[in-house]
């Protein structure tokens, strides 16, 4: 690991000017997985920024306008919120999917919309990769590429996200507060993820200094109630994702009133699956048109030879969650 | 200027208050082991993949390879040599013995503080990934504790041995110690 600085600001205006002034310099919030990348040599930051002390914490209820969470929420915690259970069951679900109860306290929620790839090529400072150093390649196409990408990716990358929690606020039309050194703003999860593109080296439209501060949600309602996350691995628990979907569903008798349909780890990003969503909306509400709707959406695919099994494995997932929604809603 | 890459830092551990000289590179397991001679807490794979190094920051089980020592900050620290009181040992550790919940004994004091933060998370009524979303149930069984203990990996394989100890250890006041 690369020596380095370290500091504790005492507001978010400080640590905003500290990082923004300073283009080695970091953030350090859980430091689940900058640490790792740290001692990997991945990351080699000159300065550390400590904001977690700083960092807002907690579930907050904002009249008409939903739930702020702070962006130092350790995931553990906004997992067990009884309103984040009771109404947005998905977010949850996909937090108690994610990692093991040590990382789940430790990680904060702004540090898991933020967290890396898990591509080996990426973590392996021995290999080319695109996206940590611009321009050495991607060994990944013609190598081992099995939990990659099969949807938006380019010739320099076929990384995935590997949030799950990201994967259901794309569900749930999550916003991200973000303070950078020209003020604050809030950004759509859309505008907040990018495609690789021919520049992998970043995963969000952030400029460097901006801080995460807080995500919002808005309002529960019959469709966020009913909905649920799903995620297949090597193993049982404690493994990143070969595929995942987070799925709400509300219907009007036999017909599907609405839906959101989100995947995980097929893309850089959590991919909302919009067309499906609007194929669905106003058809009848059976695992025919569940299934019809969603090969539609993964139509777009280019899978390589040893992630192809993904395109299946989603639409199944997707299949078999929207029906258990199906079950359960009131007729 | 030459970048200041060490602080003096001070470190509450299992009840006492350290102040050291370190490199801010030092992981708190690295602290503890090389800084305090606590080798109770052990270092498996340094990445945060294995639990071996588990210990309680601020009352919750964490990965003390992925903590740098100098953000720990005020939070106590307690490590597998601050559970027991005296020559009382903690009703985890006790359970741990009489159900030979180990063979090696490698990850044996990460299994240990993580079923502690375990059985107070699931006191507190924290839900699991197979925790019944209608009944948000957190009574432990067999299923709960394979799930929630999923961050400690034991090479031996004595996890047949470790559920049951977890099991026992809840029902005898595991979490409120």
């Amino acid at each position: 690991m690369k020596q380095f600085a370290y500091a504790r600001p005492a507001d978010r205006e400080e640590a905003v000017a500290m990082v923004s002034g300073s283009p080695g310099a970091r953030y350090l919030a859980g430091g689940t997985n900058l640490v790792d990348l740290m001692r990997l040599g991945v990351a080699g930051p000159d300065l550390l920024v400590d904001v977690s002390a700083l960092l807002p914490s907690g579930v907050q209820e904002q009249p008409d306008r939903g739930l702020l969470i702070g962006a130092g929420t350790p995931n553990s915690d906004l997992a067990a919120d009884e309103r984040i259970r009771r109404d947005h069951p998905v977010l949850s679900q996909a937090l108690l999917a994610g990692a093991s109860g040590q990382l789940r306290n430790m990680a904060t929620v702004g540090g898991n919309l933020l967290q890396r790839t898990r591509c080996v090529y990426f973590t392996d400072v021995t290999k080319p990769c695109n996206k940590r150093e611009a321009g050495s390649g991607c060994p990944a196409r013609t190598g081992a590429h099995r939990d990659l990408a099969v949807l938006g990716a380019s010739e320099a990358c076929i990384a995935t996200h590997p949030s799950d929690m990201a994967v259901a606020l794309a569900a749930l039309d999550a916003r991200v507060h973000v303070s950078g050194s020209d003020g604050d703003r809030v950004l759509a999860l859309d505008d907040f993820y990018r495609l690789p593109g021919e520049d992998p080296s970043r995963d969000t439209t952030l400029k460097h200094g901006d801080l995460v501060t807080a995500v919002e949600i808005p309002l529960a309602s019959a469709l966020t109630r009913r909905s649920a996350y799903r995620k297949a691995r090597d193993r049982a628990s404690y493994a990143f994702a070969l595929g995942s979907v987070a799925v709400a569903l509300e219907v009007s008798g036999t017909t599907v009133r609405d839906v959101r349909i989100a995947f995980g780890s097929l893309a850089h990003r959590p991919w909302r699956a919009r067309t499906a969503e609007d194929a669905l909306r106003g058809a009848p509400a059976t695992a025919d048109a569940f299934s019809a709707a969603v090969e539609v959406e993964l139509g777009a695919a280019a899978p390589l030879p040893d992630n192809a099994f993904k395109v299946p494995l989603a639409r199944n997932l997707a299949v078999s969650v929207l029906s258990a929604l199906l079950e359960e809603a009131p007729r | 200027m030459t970048p200041v890459t060490s602080s003096a830092v001070s470190v509450h551990v299992n009840g006492d208050a350290y102040r050291l000289e370190l490199d801010h590179r030092t992981s708190l397991l690295d602290a503890l082991r090389e800084h305090l001679a606590l080798t109770g807490t052990k270092k498996g794979c340094d990445h945060g993949q294995c639990g071996a190094c588990t210990v309680l920051l601020g009352g919750r089980r964490v990965y003390s390879c992925l903590v740098l020592c100098v953000a720990v900050g005020d939070r106590e620290v307690v490590t597998v040599e601050g559970l027991a009181d005296g020559a009382d040992l903690h009703p985890v550790q006790e359970a741990f013995v009489q159900r030979d919940a180990f063979q090696c004994g490698y990850c044996t004091p990460g299994q240990i503080c993580s079923a502690v933060g375990m059985l107070r998370e699931a006191e507190a009524g924290w839900p699991s990934a197979v925790t019944s979303a209608d009944t948000g149930t957190s009574r432990l069984d067999e299923a709960e504790v394979r799930e929630r203990m999923a961050g400690n990996l034991c090479r031996c394989g004595a996890y047949a041995n470790i559920v049951p100890a977890i099991l026992d250890a809840a029902g005898h006041g595991g979490a409120d110690r």
